[in-house]
Protein backbone atom coordinates (compact mmCIF):
# COMPACT_ATOMS: atom_id res chain seq x y z
CA UNK A 1 0.00 0.00 0.00
CA UNK A 2 1.03 3.58 -1.02
CA UNK A 3 2.02 5.75 2.19
CA UNK A 4 -0.92 8.26 0.49
CA UNK A 5 -3.90 5.96 1.14
CA UNK A 6 -2.60 5.43 4.63
CA UNK A 7 -2.30 9.57 5.01
CA UNK A 8 -5.76 9.54 3.67
CA UNK A 9 -7.51 7.00 5.32
CA UNK A 10 -6.10 7.62 8.70
CA UNK A 11 -6.38 11.73 8.09
CA UNK A 12 -3.04 12.27 8.97
CA UNK A 13 -1.65 15.48 9.29
CA UNK A 14 1.58 15.81 6.89
CA UNK A 15 4.10 17.79 7.99
CA UNK A 16 7.07 17.06 5.82
CA UNK A 17 8.55 15.07 3.00
CA UNK A 18 4.91 15.40 0.90
CA UNK A 19 6.89 14.10 -2.33
CA UNK A 20 7.35 10.78 -0.63
CA UNK A 21 4.07 10.02 -0.17
CA UNK A 22 4.07 7.46 -3.33
CA UNK A 23 6.41 5.14 -1.06
CA UNK A 24 4.91 1.28 -0.56
CA UNK A 25 4.62 0.67 2.94
CA UNK A 26 5.86 -2.67 4.17
CA UNK A 27 4.21 -2.52 7.84
CA UNK A 28 4.47 -0.93 11.30
CA UNK A 29 6.25 -0.53 13.95
CA UNK A 30 5.54 0.99 17.33
CA UNK A 31 8.29 2.20 19.93
CA UNK A 32 9.56 5.04 21.85
CA UNK A 33 12.84 3.63 22.06
CA UNK A 34 15.01 4.58 19.02
CA UNK A 35 17.33 2.06 19.91
CA UNK A 36 14.62 -0.50 19.60
CA UNK A 37 13.59 0.91 16.55
CA UNK A 38 17.10 0.51 14.84
CA UNK A 39 16.84 -3.00 15.72
CA UNK A 40 13.62 -4.02 14.90
CA UNK A 41 12.04 -1.36 12.67
CA UNK A 42 12.53 -2.66 8.68
CA UNK A 43 12.88 -1.26 5.59
CA UNK A 44 9.26 0.73 4.05
CA UNK A 45 7.72 0.43 8.12
CA UNK A 46 5.77 3.21 9.20
CA UNK A 47 7.17 4.01 12.75
CA UNK A 48 4.24 5.04 15.26
CA UNK A 49 5.76 6.76 18.42
CA UNK A 50 5.55 10.24 20.47
CA UNK A 51 9.39 10.68 20.39
CA UNK A 52 10.27 14.12 18.57
CA UNK A 53 13.71 14.44 19.23
CA UNK A 54 15.98 15.07 16.30
CA UNK A 55 17.40 11.67 16.25
CA UNK A 56 14.05 10.33 14.99
CA UNK A 57 15.53 11.83 11.37
CA UNK A 58 18.10 9.98 11.32
CA UNK A 59 16.71 6.64 12.32
CA UNK A 60 14.49 7.05 9.74
CA UNK A 61 16.51 7.27 7.40
CA UNK A 62 18.76 4.63 8.53
CA UNK A 63 16.39 2.21 8.55
CA UNK A 64 14.79 3.28 5.03
CA UNK A 65 11.20 3.69 6.70
CA UNK A 66 8.21 4.89 4.75
CA UNK A 67 7.53 7.65 7.33
CA UNK A 68 6.84 8.46 10.88
CA UNK A 69 3.62 8.56 12.59
CA UNK A 70 3.58 11.15 15.96
CA UNK A 71 0.85 10.52 18.06
CA UNK A 72 -1.04 12.55 20.34
CA UNK A 73 -0.44 15.60 18.45
CA UNK A 74 2.84 16.13 19.85
CA UNK A 75 4.79 19.29 18.93
CA UNK A 76 7.70 18.60 16.79
CA UNK A 77 10.29 21.36 16.96
CA UNK A 78 11.10 23.19 13.82
CA UNK A 79 14.98 22.18 13.68
CA UNK A 80 13.49 18.79 13.66
CA UNK A 81 10.72 19.35 10.69
CA UNK A 82 13.78 21.00 8.78
CA UNK A 83 16.29 18.56 9.22
CA UNK A 84 13.35 15.97 8.46
CA UNK A 85 12.45 17.81 5.22
CA UNK A 86 15.98 17.68 3.81
CA UNK A 87 16.93 14.20 4.41
CA UNK A 88 13.16 13.51 2.66
CA UNK A 89 12.15 11.92 5.78
CA UNK A 90 7.71 11.77 5.98
CA UNK A 91 6.43 13.23 9.26
CA UNK A 92 2.82 12.82 9.56
CA UNK A 93 0.83 13.73 12.96
CA UNK A 94 -2.47 12.40 14.39
CA UNK A 95 -4.49 13.46 17.30
CA UNK A 96 -5.33 9.87 18.21
CA UNK A 97 -3.07 8.25 20.67
CA UNK A 98 -0.96 4.91 19.25
CA UNK A 99 -3.47 2.59 20.26
CA UNK A 100 -5.77 3.83 18.48
CA UNK A 101 -3.61 4.97 14.72
CA UNK A 102 -2.12 1.31 15.22
CA UNK A 103 -5.37 -0.62 15.28
CA UNK A 104 -6.98 1.58 12.18
CA UNK A 105 -3.51 1.31 10.60
CA UNK A 106 -3.59 -2.44 11.24
CA UNK A 107 -6.92 -3.10 9.72
CA UNK A 108 -5.91 -0.88 6.79
CA UNK A 109 -2.93 -2.90 5.84
CA UNK A 110 -4.52 -6.48 6.52
CA UNK A 111 -8.21 -5.77 5.65
CA UNK B 1 50.88 18.90 43.34
CA UNK B 2 49.10 16.53 41.48
CA UNK B 3 47.19 13.40 43.82
CA UNK B 4 44.77 10.58 43.11
CA UNK B 5 41.06 11.47 44.38
CA UNK B 6 38.77 8.44 43.90
CA UNK B 7 35.71 9.39 43.17
CA UNK B 8 32.24 7.93 43.04
CA UNK B 9 29.95 10.13 41.45
CA UNK B 10 26.42 8.52 41.79
CA UNK B 11 24.96 7.78 44.91
CA UNK B 12 21.46 7.86 45.56
CA UNK B 13 19.94 8.56 49.22
CA UNK B 14 16.92 7.77 50.93
CA UNK B 15 15.32 10.68 48.92
CA UNK B 16 15.13 8.68 45.98
CA UNK B 17 12.24 6.30 46.15
CA UNK B 18 14.04 3.47 44.70
CA UNK B 19 16.52 4.00 47.39
CA UNK B 20 16.89 1.70 50.60
CA UNK B 21 16.13 3.75 54.03
CA UNK B 22 19.40 2.99 55.27
CA UNK B 23 21.15 5.19 52.50
CA UNK B 24 20.95 8.42 55.01
CA UNK B 25 23.51 11.23 54.05
CA UNK B 26 25.16 10.20 57.38
CA UNK B 27 25.16 6.58 56.73
CA UNK B 28 26.68 6.98 53.39
CA UNK B 29 29.27 9.77 54.40
CA UNK B 30 30.22 6.99 56.91
CA UNK B 31 30.74 4.38 54.53
CA UNK B 32 32.83 6.02 51.60
CA UNK B 33 35.08 7.47 54.27
CA UNK B 34 35.35 3.74 55.31
CA UNK B 35 36.16 2.50 51.91
CA UNK B 36 38.34 5.81 51.16
CA UNK B 37 37.07 7.36 48.65
CA UNK B 38 37.94 11.19 48.71
CA UNK B 39 34.89 12.45 46.68
CA UNK B 40 31.35 11.21 46.36
CA UNK B 41 28.05 13.35 44.53
CA UNK B 42 24.55 12.61 45.77
CA UNK B 43 22.84 12.34 42.75
CA UNK B 44 18.73 11.58 43.58
CA UNK B 45 16.69 11.49 40.94
CA UNK B 46 14.92 15.04 40.12
CA UNK B 47 15.70 16.95 43.44
CA UNK B 48 18.98 17.52 45.63
CA UNK B 49 17.00 17.81 49.21
CA UNK B 50 19.47 15.56 50.66
CA UNK B 51 22.46 17.67 49.57
CA UNK B 52 22.78 19.71 52.39
CA UNK B 53 23.06 17.49 55.16
CA UNK B 54 25.16 14.80 53.32
CA UNK B 55 27.47 18.03 53.19
CA UNK B 56 27.43 18.74 56.86
CA UNK B 57 28.06 15.14 57.70
CA UNK B 58 31.17 15.50 55.85
CA UNK B 59 32.04 18.04 57.30
CA UNK B 60 35.78 17.89 58.76
CA UNK B 61 36.08 14.65 57.17
CA UNK B 62 38.41 15.62 54.37
CA UNK B 63 35.76 14.04 52.14
CA UNK B 64 34.21 16.29 49.49
CA UNK B 65 30.50 16.03 48.72
CA UNK B 66 29.67 17.45 44.94
CA UNK B 67 26.11 18.79 44.76
CA UNK B 68 24.18 16.70 42.34
CA UNK B 69 21.13 15.73 40.63
CA UNK B 70 20.07 13.01 38.52
CA UNK B 71 17.70 14.41 36.07
CA UNK B 72 15.19 12.57 33.95
CA UNK B 73 14.34 14.06 30.69
CA UNK B 74 11.40 14.26 28.22
CA UNK B 75 13.12 11.63 26.47
CA UNK B 76 13.37 9.50 29.97
CA UNK B 77 16.93 9.77 29.57
CA UNK B 78 19.41 9.84 32.74
CA UNK B 79 21.78 12.80 33.00
CA UNK B 80 23.85 13.58 36.12
CA UNK B 81 24.39 17.24 36.74
CA UNK B 82 27.64 17.82 39.26
CA UNK B 83 28.29 21.40 41.20
CA UNK B 84 30.33 22.46 43.96
CA UNK B 85 27.85 25.10 45.27
CA UNK B 86 24.87 24.89 46.87
CA UNK B 87 23.74 28.06 45.12
CA UNK B 88 23.70 26.58 41.69
CA UNK B 89 21.88 23.10 43.08
CA UNK B 90 19.01 24.95 44.43
CA UNK B 91 18.58 27.02 40.84
CA UNK B 92 18.94 23.34 39.02
CA UNK B 93 16.24 22.32 42.02
CA UNK B 94 13.57 25.16 40.94
CA UNK B 95 13.59 24.60 37.36
CA UNK B 96 13.48 21.18 37.46
CA UNK B 97 10.58 20.75 39.85
CA UNK B 98 8.94 23.77 37.67
CA UNK B 99 9.32 21.26 34.76
CA UNK B 100 8.57 17.94 36.64
CA UNK B 101 5.27 15.76 35.58
CA UNK B 102 2.50 17.12 38.15
CA UNK B 103 1.33 14.81 40.69
CA UNK B 104 1.52 13.29 43.75
CA UNK B 105 4.57 10.19 44.81
CA UNK B 106 2.64 6.96 45.42
CA UNK B 107 4.69 5.53 48.77
CA UNK B 108 3.43 2.12 48.48
CA UNK B 109 4.06 1.85 44.70
CA UNK B 110 7.28 3.67 43.96
CA UNK B 111 8.64 3.94 47.83
CA UNK B 112 9.35 6.76 50.44
CA UNK B 113 11.00 10.10 49.53
CA UNK B 114 12.47 10.80 52.85
CA UNK B 115 14.85 14.01 53.34
CA UNK B 116 16.68 14.06 56.58
CA UNK B 117 19.52 16.07 58.05
CA UNK B 118 22.69 15.10 59.13
CA UNK B 119 21.94 13.53 62.32
CA UNK B 120 19.28 11.16 60.48
CA UNK B 121 16.30 13.07 61.78
CA UNK B 122 13.76 12.90 59.22
CA UNK B 123 12.60 16.36 58.20
CA UNK B 124 9.82 15.52 55.31
CA UNK B 125 8.44 13.45 53.18
CA UNK B 126 8.84 15.25 49.52
CA UNK B 127 5.59 14.57 48.15
CA UNK B 128 6.80 14.90 44.58
CA UNK B 129 6.68 12.66 41.66
CA UNK B 130 10.69 12.26 41.27
CA UNK B 131 9.77 8.76 39.70
CA UNK B 132 8.41 11.04 36.84
CA UNK B 133 10.00 12.56 33.80
CA UNK B 134 10.67 16.30 33.54
CA UNK B 135 9.69 18.28 30.21
CA UNK B 136 13.22 19.24 29.89
CA UNK B 137 14.64 17.95 26.68
CA UNK B 138 18.05 16.41 27.05
CA UNK B 139 19.00 19.78 24.75
CA UNK B 140 17.98 21.95 27.95
CA UNK B 141 18.88 20.34 30.30
CA UNK B 142 22.77 19.90 29.20
CA UNK B 143 22.29 23.90 28.58
CA UNK B 144 20.89 24.31 31.66
CA UNK B 145 23.80 22.34 33.80
CA UNK B 146 26.32 24.32 32.12
CA UNK B 147 24.68 28.03 32.04
CA UNK B 148 25.09 27.10 36.29
CA UNK B 149 28.60 25.70 35.18
CA UNK B 150 27.83 22.26 36.34
CA UNK B 151 29.59 18.83 34.47
CA UNK B 152 26.64 17.17 32.55
CA UNK B 153 27.10 13.62 32.75
CA UNK B 154 25.49 10.96 30.82
CA UNK B 155 24.12 8.37 32.99
CA UNK B 156 24.85 4.07 33.09
CA UNK B 157 24.89 4.88 28.60
CA UNK B 158 25.35 0.92 28.77
CA UNK B 159 21.97 0.22 30.39
CA UNK B 160 18.86 -0.60 28.36
CA UNK B 161 16.40 2.17 29.90
CA UNK B 162 17.02 5.33 30.99
CA UNK B 163 20.45 6.06 28.86
CA UNK B 164 20.70 8.52 26.47
CA UNK B 165 21.27 5.30 24.19
CA UNK B 166 18.69 3.26 25.07
CA UNK B 167 16.31 6.15 24.26
CA UNK B 168 17.78 8.28 21.60
CA UNK B 169 19.69 5.35 19.32
CA UNK B 170 22.96 7.33 19.88
CA UNK B 171 24.57 10.79 21.23
CA UNK B 172 23.51 13.23 18.78
CA UNK B 173 26.98 15.08 18.28
CA UNK B 174 25.79 18.84 19.66
CA UNK B 175 25.16 17.34 22.56
CA UNK B 176 27.78 18.61 24.78
CA UNK B 177 28.52 15.99 27.97
CA UNK B 178 31.32 16.71 29.98
CA UNK B 179 31.64 12.72 30.20
CA UNK B 180 29.38 9.82 29.65
CA UNK B 181 29.21 7.28 32.59
CA UNK B 182 29.70 3.95 32.38
CA UNK B 183 27.78 1.61 34.80
CA UNK B 184 28.89 -1.39 37.21
CA UNK B 185 27.54 -3.97 34.68
CA UNK B 186 30.47 -3.58 32.09
CA UNK B 187 34.11 -3.03 32.99
CA UNK B 188 36.57 -1.26 30.91
CA UNK B 189 37.06 -3.78 27.87
CA UNK B 190 33.50 -4.43 27.41
CA UNK B 191 32.70 -0.40 27.17
CA UNK B 192 35.94 -0.30 24.95
CA UNK B 193 34.55 -3.07 22.93
CA UNK B 194 30.56 -1.47 22.78
CA UNK B 195 31.11 2.41 22.68
CA UNK B 196 34.55 2.50 20.71
CA UNK B 197 32.49 5.40 18.31
CA UNK B 198 32.22 7.22 21.44
CA UNK B 199 35.89 7.49 22.84
CA UNK B 200 36.06 11.38 21.89
CA UNK B 201 33.85 11.69 24.90
CA UNK B 202 35.46 11.47 28.52
CA UNK B 203 34.41 8.20 30.49
CA UNK B 204 33.83 7.80 33.89
CA UNK B 205 32.30 4.93 35.99
CA UNK B 206 30.55 4.87 39.35
CA UNK B 207 28.27 3.11 41.25
CA UNK B 208 25.06 4.47 41.01
CA UNK B 209 24.78 3.23 44.58
CA UNK B 210 21.01 2.69 45.91
CA UNK B 211 21.88 0.41 48.74
CA UNK B 212 24.90 1.24 51.02
CA UNK B 213 26.78 -1.75 49.93
CA UNK B 214 27.33 -0.78 46.44
CA UNK B 215 28.86 2.45 47.30
CA UNK B 216 32.38 2.10 45.89
CA UNK B 217 31.82 -0.53 43.98
CA UNK B 218 32.83 1.36 41.09
CA UNK B 219 34.59 4.70 41.11
CA UNK B 220 37.04 6.82 38.88
CA UNK B 221 40.16 8.17 40.11
CA UNK B 222 40.87 11.70 38.98
CA UNK B 223 44.46 12.92 39.11
CA UNK B 224 44.43 16.28 39.68
CA UNK B 225 45.34 18.98 42.38
CA UNK B 226 42.00 19.72 44.05
CA UNK B 227 38.43 18.18 44.49
CA UNK B 228 36.70 20.57 42.62
CA UNK B 229 34.68 20.20 39.26
CA UNK B 230 36.81 22.92 37.31
CA UNK B 231 39.82 20.47 38.32
CA UNK B 232 37.84 17.40 37.72
CA UNK B 233 36.72 18.94 33.88
CA UNK B 234 40.78 19.39 33.66
CA UNK B 235 40.99 15.88 34.37
CA UNK B 236 38.19 14.77 32.01
CA UNK B 237 40.37 16.34 29.17
CA UNK B 238 44.15 15.48 29.93
CA UNK B 239 44.55 19.44 30.69
CA UNK B 240 47.96 19.81 32.05
CA UNK B 241 48.92 15.85 33.72
CA UNK B 242 45.53 15.70 34.59
CA UNK B 243 43.62 12.33 33.84
CA UNK B 244 41.11 10.17 34.90
CA UNK B 245 41.43 6.41 35.36
CA UNK B 246 38.96 3.77 36.14
CA UNK B 247 38.56 0.04 35.18
ZN1 LIG C 1 19.76 6.46 36.37
ZN1 LIG D 1 21.02 6.73 39.43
Amino acid sequence: MKLSNIVENLSLEVKTGENNLQNDVTGAYISDLLSDVMANGKEGNVWITLQTHLNIVAVSGLKNLAGIIIVNNRPVQEDVLQKAESEKVTIMSTPLPAFEIAGKLYQLLNG
Amino acid sequence: MLREFKADLHIHTCLSPCAELEMSPRAIVKTAIKKEIDIIAITDHNSAENVIAARKAAKNTGLTVLAGMEITTSEEAHILALFDDLESISKLQDIVYSNLMPGVNDEKRFGEQIVVNEKDEVLDFNKRLLIAATDLSVYSAVNTIHSLSGLAIASHVDKDVFSIISQLGFIPDNLKFNALEMSVHIDRKQADALFALYNSYPWISSSDAHYLADIGKRTTTFIMNEPTTADMASALNNIEGRRVEWG
